[in-house]
């Protein structure tokens, strides 16, 4: 089944010979309206006619999340604020976040490709979409609703949070198609089991996973456990939010990108340069319909595989592999994207803490643990218990308020974090993943 | 009045005990008293010793994070009530005990309790109006 069957099954010369004038557009546009791009390409020496072939695409400098915020908040946005219908920014980052903008245009795009996704998902019209990703800043929720009614389904904008109410509404409203985070699926599933409701007996038919790190057995125990289709979508808000890349039904392997809207590289993410088709390294995305802000060769510092090879399902875009870690520190907990230096800034704020910490991080039953360990020095020692423990507590919660992430701090003995010889080992991820 | 006490953090971890007695042992340093104050990932080490400045320097050599603290060692009348007849003053004063352990050796026919409390000086004040008897660091030492 597809949503839009002749762009999604596009005959591969069609598709490229699509993406290539697209992209050459997008050049020219970004090159005239962003100053960051005119700099950037002058300053390696090139300009959007340097592409004449799709390949020429490796001739253009990357774009990086640091240029993002560099630009903060619309220096990016290649179209004027008056056509701006929708601002988005990425969640729990300290300093200032990273900010998208939509047009009108993107935002029917972004619902044609989320409908795309529900449908190559197993999902379609007549389905009712229980929609547990968060509503707000966070591209999870409204993308995928906007999604879910472009494909005229009822979607049930639950959002995230309150288990209870949304077991009793999966339960009542008979809902068919539920999205969330994988984690959060399960542990739906345990509540329910602890208030005599088995997921195996709601409607339920298929899952939409994603917004962090999840493997073949996470699906597997998932779909014993809820019976149903589990697929996993891929997607960030830098590019559009969910929907980027969703896996078919029918073959549940590898992530279709739709490319009639995205150019994806694999890179060595040292070098910088390609690696050859099924070899693993950074995903690289060039948005080529985007209008509000058009990212060119943007660095997604997630590591996956890229494969062109012809799918059962009959789409012809390439297909990503499920994504199997970062090329830079980020740790996704319960869906919160953390980084390591956003906790060592909460920690440095709080007087007398020194910068030598450990993240240990670890999932206890179906949801992820952080322990953020911290180094006892004779300024924060007292010998009263209390003081220690509010201590704790404090570390505890400013970390919940700057970052959004909820986390248990260990005090630990001077020293016995390991000091940096070169780069620090800041985490320890002991998830199974 | 005051005596000085020493207090040591240590991890929930096996063989921390057995590490801080060791060291202090092979340095000559004899404990007068302790107490330990924990919870379920960590501790706390308190410490009288014949040689605090000796204990300290050692210990923090050993990377342990060390701290000094003021107590107060109180001497108790060894019966029934004796105890009760301290905290009675001290709560009539308002004076909160923080935390409080008994000393290994009697004091002629006294016990001798350590208190910390959060207002060491006006706990001593107090004690000492009602004609309480309290020890000096120099001869707790060395008992």
């Amino acid at each position: 089944m597809f949503f839009n069957e002749e762009y999604e099954t596009l005959p591969r010369p069609a598709l490229e010979a699509l993406q290539l004038k697209r992209l050459q557009s997008t050049l020219e546009r970004v090159y005239a309206n962003v100053p960051f791009y005119k700099a950037s390409f002058d300053a390696a020496g090139v300009t959007p006619s340097v592409v004449t072939h799709l390949e020429d695409l490796q001739k253009l400098p990357f774009t990086t999340k640091q240029n993002m915020r560099d630009s903060y908040p619309y220096a990016l946005f290649a179209a004027p604020m008056e056509d701006i219908v929708r601002i988005h920014a990425s969640s729990g980052t300290t300093g200032k976040p990273t900010v998208v903008g939509y047009t009108l245009k993107d935002i029917n795009n972004w619902s044609e490709l989320m409908a795309r996704s529900f449908v190559s998902a197993g999902a379609h019209k007549g389905d009712i979409i229980h929609n547990a990703y968060g509503y707000g800043l966070f591209t999870g929720g409204l993308g995928a609703h906007y999604g879910a009614e472009r494909l005229g389904a009822s979607v049930i904008p639950i959002s995230g949070g309150n288990t209870k109410r949304q077991i009793m509404i999966m339960q009542d409203f008979g809902s068919t198609v539920l999205t969330c985070t994988p984690s959060y699926s399960l542990f739906m599933a345990e509540e329910a089991k602890a208030e005599g409701i088995d997921f195996r007996n709601l409607k339920l038919r298929v899952g939409i996973f994603g917004a962090e790190p999840w493997s073949e057995a996470m699906r597997g125990e998932i779909e014993e456990k809820l019976n149903l289709a589990a697929i996993d979508i891929y997607g960030l808000s830098e590019i559009m939010g969910p929907g980027v890349a969703i896996e078919c039904i029918e073959a549940k392997k590898g992530l279709h990108i739709w490319e009639d809207h995205f150019i994806p590289e694999i890179i060595n993410p040292d070098t910088g340069q390609r690696v050859a088709e099924g070899e693993f390294g950074e995903l690289v995305i060039t948005t080529i319909t985007k209008q509000g802000i058009p990212l060119i060769r943007y660095r997604t510092r997630d590591i996956t595989s890229l494969t062109y090879e012809p799918c059962i399902c009959g789409r012809t875009h390439a297909r990503i592999s499920r994504m199997s870690g970062r090329s830079d520190d980020m740790l996704i907990i319960r869906g919160v994207n953390v980084f390591p230096s956003q906790i060592e800034a909460v920690l440095v704020s709080i007087e007398g803490i020194e910068p030598h910490y450990m993240l240990v991080v670890d999932r206890v039953g179906t949801l992820d643990t952080l322990e953020v360990q911290v180094e006892v020095n004779e300024q924060l020692f007292s010998d009263e218990i209390k003081v220690l423990q509010s201590l704790s507590r404090r570390v505890e919660k400013e970390i919940k308020d700057m970052l959004g992430v909820t986390c248990t701090a260990k005090l630990v003995e001077p020293k016995t974090i390991q000091r940096s010889e070169g780069k620090a080992k800041r985490v320890t991820d002991n998830r199974k993943l | 009045m005051k005596v000085e006490q020493i207090s040591i953090f240590i991890e929930n971890k096996s063989g921390r005990l057995a590490e801080i007695t060791r060291i202090l042992g092979e340095a000559e340093i004899n404990i007068r008293a302790l107490s330990l104050a924990d919870t379920s990932d960590f501790g706390i080490l308190r410490l009288i010793v014949n040689d605090g400045a000796k204990a300290t320097t050692v210990l923090k050599e050993a990377g342990f994070t060390v701290s000094k603290t003021e107590v107060v060692a109180v001497e108790v009348p060894d019966r029934p009530g004796g105890l009760s007849a301290i905290l009675q003053t001290l709560d009539r004063e308002t004076i909160n005990v923080e935390y409080m352990y008994a000393f290994v050796e009697r004091c002629g026919g006294n016990a001798v309790i350590i208190f910390r409390f959060d207002e060491t000086d006006k706990a001593i004040a107090a004690l000492e109006a009602h004609n309480f008897s309290m020890l000096e660091g120099s001869r707790l030492y060395n008992m």
